[in-house]
């Protein structure tokens, strides 16, 4: 539904974004997730046709944003991060207002309409000035406005930003209402807002993907090749000399476990993309050592988030 | 054609759902009718006078002082002064505002030409003008009850009244895409529209030439005919292709985004 191969995009000398691919299928929930200022409104705008790619190439419900805008632009759905509305309008005349220039047959505009503030739950506030709506209730209307003209695709720039918690956790559960049937790409910096609401996460930092794929592949991802926690009993030293000698670990620290110095909690780092679990667990206990606990050590997304964007960083000064 | 009727639409509301339009209809019909008024005691004032004076002299055959010339051309010469200040401010936040709101990331993204967009917002600010424009009738018809001027200049005068409108209001939309700052707008159409206004002024201390290019570029230069009850197809041109190549530039001005790559 949305591909977008070596996309990139400069202010001037500023890179916004570079060379990023990613795709998303039809009925996914795509979170883009990265810090602010890292190119995910940039790469909205781009998908949304408001700006112009410098390079690469991307392609919204089968057609190109360059050449055949017209087409993408009646297939999306958009709502950017400051919700662009009419405040001397009232939400029907706006909605009915965004309809038409959508294209939207003229038979159809005013059920949409109705099924639309229903939807997201405006419809007592039809007649309402936008000016003297809430923050919650302008977002909901400008979700309504992403919403009427009932796109494939759906683009949303922090579509939760600015909003009390229970207002959150509705707008939330509406978004993954409107999965299922659409294809939805919506960017945040808030983590658990994407575990929450998303199938697949594409984490970009500096203008660059710096990690992709479903929250618990990019876990697993992550997690294999990282570090075990073990509780072991034994004499240190040699309980040590035996985890060295594994094929596979890099590094091991301890300190203290929960009965004092008879048993010892092992930090065990090892080589990415190795498994050394078993390895480790019938070494210790054919040495005669004591092994009360072995068990990976789970990144939380946040874990990840941290440290694909500042290992970039890193990369990057080096 | 759908999409501009629609954007169309929704400038008209935004006009009369604000107290734009009625604060500069109010204080544009009170001006003209006080410049009206003036003009008609003014010209009262001379025939009382030249009767006097041709009764004095024994004339025979009384000859009349010419209304229309006198009263009609005179107010359409000050009046297009009064629009030249107003236009602007009709037309600031026609850009200006979408782009302050970010109201443009939505008609921009949405399947909305930018000729389409332009040409919805340049007639629902024409036609606004327009209406305004037409309440003056009522001074010619109170004319025509007390006497008997000649409807062909007036009905002239309306007709380079739009067209000098058309390229007023073609400046000031202009002027508004350049800037996300109303009053910013506001200033830059008075700066090119008091310009255009006063242009052949420099042409008097200019070269054959250049003195030929800046008359030909002077407003009231093209508009003395239609006040005169003369339609010149030269005239005619000229604002045309003045107003077409300002809305061109405003379209070269809102896809300049797109260039910048």
């Amino acid at each position: 539904m949305i591909e977008v191969s070596n996309l990139s995009k400069d202010y001037g000398n500023v890179t916004a974004v570079a060379d990023i691919s990613f795709r998303a299928d039809p009925g996914q929930i795509l979170g883009f997730l990265g810090p602010n200022g890292a190119g995910k409104t940039t790469t909205m705008r781009i998908l949304t046709c408001f700006l112009p790619p410098s390079g690469g190439t991307a392609r919204v419900a089968g057609y190109d944003v360059v050449e055949q805008s017209m087409e993408v632009r009646r297939n999306i759905g958009y709502l950017p991060e400051q919700p662009p509305l009419y405040d001397d309008m009232t939400v029907r005349s706006y909605l009915q207002f965004v309809a038409r220039i959508k294209g939207l047959a003229w038979e159809r505009i005013d059920s949409r309409i109705d099924e639309t503030m229903e939807r997201t739950a405006v419809t007592h506030y039809a007649g309402t000035p936008i000016g003297q709506l809430s923050k919650g209730y302008r977002q909901r209307v400008g979700l309504a406005q992403a919403l009427v003209h009932d796109p494939p695709v759906l683009i949303l720039d922090e579509p939760t930003v600015g909003l009390d918690p229970k207002q959150i956790i509705e707008i939330r559960q509406l978004i993954r209402e409107l999965g299922g049937d659409r294809t939805v790409i919506l960017s945040t910096h808030i983590l658990p807002e994407v575990s929450m609401t998303c199938d697949k996460i594409v984490i970009i930092n500096n203008g660059r993907i710096a990690g992709e794929g479903s929250p618990e592949s990019l876990m697993a991802q992550l997690r294999e090749g990282e570090a075990l926690r073990a509780l072991i009993g034994g004499e240190v030293q040699a309980v040590e000399a035996v985890l060295r000698g594994i094929d596979g670990v890099v590094d091991i620290t301890h300190e203290s476990g929960p009965d004092g110095d008879t048993e010892r909690v092992y930090t065990i780092t090892t080589k990415p993309g190795t498994d050394v679990r078993d390895t480790v667990a019938r070494t210790i206990v054919n040495r005669g050592f004591g092994l009360r606990e072995l068990r990976p050590l789970d990144m939380s997304l946040e874990d990840i988030y941290l440290r694909l964007t500042t290992e970039e960083v890193i990369a990057e000064d080096a | 054609m759908r999409n501009m009727i629609a954007v169309y639409n929704k400038e008209m509301r935004s006009y009369f759902v604000s107290p734009v339009a009625y604060v500069i209809a109010g204080v544009f019909l009170f001006l003209s009718g006080y410049l009206f008024r003036n003009i008609l005691m003014q010209f009262n004032y001379w025939s009382l006078q030249f009767a006097q004076r041709s009764q004095m002299m024994q004339m025979g055959g009384m000859p009349t002082l010419n209304l229309n010339e006198m009263v009609i051309t005179q107010f359409f010469a000050v009046t297009d002064f009064i629009w030249l200040l107003i236009v602007p401010m009709l037309t600031m936040r026609l850009f200006a505002e979408e782009k302050k709101t970010g109201t443009m990331e939505l008609l921009m993204t949405s399947p909305v030409s930018t000729v389409e967009l332009l040409l919805g917002k340049y007639l629902a600010c024409l036609s606004l003008y327009a209406m305004i424009v037409a309440m003056t009738l009522v001074y010619h018809i109170i004319l025509t009850v007390y006497g008997s001027p000649d409807w062909g200049p007036i009905a002239t005068g309306y007709v380079g009244y739009l067209l000098l409108g058309g390229a007023f209001i073609s400046v000031g939309i202009l002027a508004s895409s350049l800037t996300e700052n109303q009053i910013v707008a506001v200033l830059l159409g008075f700066g090119m529209l008091l310009l255009l206004w006063l242009i052949d002024w420099s042409a008097s201390f200019a070269g054959p030439t250049a003195a030929r290019i800046l008359r030909y570029l002077s407003f009231i230069e093209h508009l003395q005919g239609f006040q005169r009850g003369v339609i010149d197809t030269k005239n005619v041109v000229f604002y045309l292709s003045f107003i077409f190549f300002s809305l061109f530039l405003t379209t070269r001005v809102i896809e300049s985004r797109r260039w910048r790559r």
